[in-house]
């Protein structure tokens, strides 16, 4: 497996007024080429989880072993896991700082110590798997394209240093639902041209069943259910006493069961609603 | 990392001190960095010691959560106990090449040097027991005589009220914009000087953007909702002297009397 996390445990400000346990005893396992959701509260520990995957907060107990290597350790370089494990923040685009897309783009792969040249090919290669055009964008500041433009750019600035798990908090906050859509789709392209583990924060149990090979499930700083996305959105109780839904779809499902009507809930996404509801309603007439 | 400043934090409590009129915090504090000002020895550091004890007893602040507050400063009271030890004229004690150290310089030194401590103390354990609310509503209230000749007190409280208010969300946000570029490789540790204000560049940019949406917003929605500072404004909580505020004042008269008999030697004769 590729990742690996073992008791993970972390206190913010500790022994000071306002110390908080914001993970306790966290342990999974994430193998190459996943895709993983993480759903939770918010507060629910989510942002500082991934954090420590990538050696952003050092955890106050546990490991967290990459590819065998226990990036917890001291003698481990921060460059190594940092060029191994891209990272996307929520709202992305206030990390934009260069003066043209391009110098943008690329800061990432200069950092990784990559030649100039080596660079540009990532960057042009980065902005068209976002689905912008390199020759309309590249030149221009980043500051003055729209919203849903400027969040491709910030997170072509992450593929571009090709991770090989790629991890984004919420990449759709605050996005209209176009821009949400055209985000998702891109994420799967990057999954599928990049051939890298995702793993994806998002409160939109949706896209999560949509998406995820896997699910965690945060409450309070704890890991408190963990499975396939049909295996987790069947607890709808459990999820519901967390502060959490069921996808649409599933949602649907459940309502049609308790009118009466004869469905299978484990549907999780709008295309298996849809084939259900067909083969329920021309059931009696083949 | 960039939390952990504490200058100027407040620190949550109830004690007897956290619930003194803020008004009356502000006076006893100018006393207090007046009193130092008035000592001339050694022994007249000792009535200062002890009501700091008191009050740092009384407030329940830990005592390292205080020192920690005098690190950002360490480096002014180092240039200043350095200074005062080899440019005080005197009495030489050591002689190195063209330097020398005098024992009046080493005395200054000290001398100085406890004052600045004291002095830093004093003054931040103001903000630690004092929510910042409270304090600029203070000030607001002890700067209102002056309004007659002019002055824009209620702006200035609001503007300080403001800046206060976003320490923390300025931190956090530094905080994070840290983490985003340190995930995309940036160093923000190691090379030379140049090179590291050179790589403050990818946080600085985009801290002055989020600062100014900050202003903006906030601007946008004070106007939304009709402010319009200064004269005809009241308080849902106004602040009354209690008891124990008038008690404070006492105690603070009886240490500045001390301090002063002590600074004109009425007390020579019992030490």
């Amino acid at each position: 497996m590729q990742i690996e996390v073992k008791n993970l445990t972390h206190i913010y400000s500790e022994g000071m007024p306002y110390e908080t346990v914001a993970l306790t005893d966290i342990s999974f396992e994430i193998d190459k080429g996943e895709f993983v959701g993480i759903i939770g509260h918010t507060g629910s520990g989510k942002s500082t989880l991934i954090q420590h995957l990538n050696g952003l907060i050092k955890p106050k107990s546990g490991s967290i072993l990459i590819d065998g290597v226990d990036i917890t350790g001291k003698d481990v370089k921060m460059r190594d896991i940092r060029r191994q494990i891209g990272l996307v923040f929520q709202y992305p685009e206030y990390q934009l700082f260069e003066e043209t897309v391009h110098k943008d783009v690329a800061f990432g792969p200069l950092n990784l110590g990559l030649t100039q040249e080596e660079a540009d090919n990532r960057v042009v290669e980065a902005i068209r798997l976002v689905g912008l055009s390199y020759d309309e964008i590249a030149d221009r500041s980043p500051f003055e394209l729209s919203g849903g433009q400027k969040r491709r750019v910030a997170i072509a600035g992450v593929i571009a240093m090709k991770p090989q798990i790629l991890i984004l908090d919420e990449p759709t906050a605050g996005l209209d639902p176009k821009a949400h859509g055209d985000i998702l789709q891109m994420i799967e392209r990057i999954h599928e041209v990049q051939q890298n583990s995702i793993i994806l924060v998002s409160h939109n149990m949706g896209d999560i069943a949509k998406l995820a090979d896997k699910v965690l499930v945060m409450d309070r700083g704890k890991l408190a259910l963990t499975g396939t996305p049909a295996e987790v959105f069947r607890q709808s109780d459990l999820l519901e006493s967390l502060g959490l839904g069921l996808p649409p779809a599933t949602f649907m499902m459940r309502v049609l069961e308790s009118k009466g009507i004869q469905v299978s809930t484990d549907i999780l996404t709008i295309e298996g609603a849809e084939e259900e509801l067909y083969r329920i309603l021309t059931r009696g007439k083949n | 990392m960039i939390r952990d400043i504490t200058l100027g934090q407040f620190y949550p409590g109830n004690s007897w001190i956290h619930r003194l009129d803020a008004r009356i915090k502000i006076i006893w504090t100018f006393v207090y960095i007046i009193s130092l000002f008035l000592i001339q020895s050694f022994w007249g550091y000792i009535p200062v010691l002890v009501t700091l004890g008191l009050i740092i007893g009384v407030s329940g602040v830990p005592l390292k959560f205080i020192l920690k507050g005098l690190k950002p400063i360490f480096l002014i009271i180092v240039f200043t106990f350095t200074v005062n030890m080899f440019m005080t004229k005197g009495t030489p004690l050591i002689e190195i090449g063209f330097l020398t150290i005098t024992e009046e310089g080493l005395y200054n030194a000290a001398f100085m040097g406890t004052r600045l401590v004291l002095l830093i103390i004093g003054s931040s354990l103001l903000t630690l027991v004092t929510k910042p609310i409270n304090l600029t509503d203070g000030i607001e209230k002890l700067l209102s005589p002056w309004q007659k000749l002019g002055l824009p007190a209620h702006e200035l409280a609001m503007m300080m009220t403001i800046a206060l208010r976003f320490i923390p969300t300025l931190l956090e946000e530094t905080d994070k914009i840290m983490k985003a570029q340190m995930a995309r490789g940036a160093d923000f540790e190691s090379g030379n000087i140049l090179n590291r204000a050179k790589s403050l560049i990818p946080l600085l940019v985009p801290l002055f953007i989020s600062a100014f949406r900050i202003a903006q917003d906030l601007a946008m929605a004070m106007e939304a909702r009709c402010y319009r500072g200064g004269s005809h404004r009241t308080r849902m909580n106004g602040m009354k002297l209690k008891k124990k505020d008038g008690a404070a004042v006492i105690l603070m008269l009886l240490y500045l009397a001390v301090v002063i008999s002590q600074a004109q030697g009425l007390f020579g004769r019992f030490i």
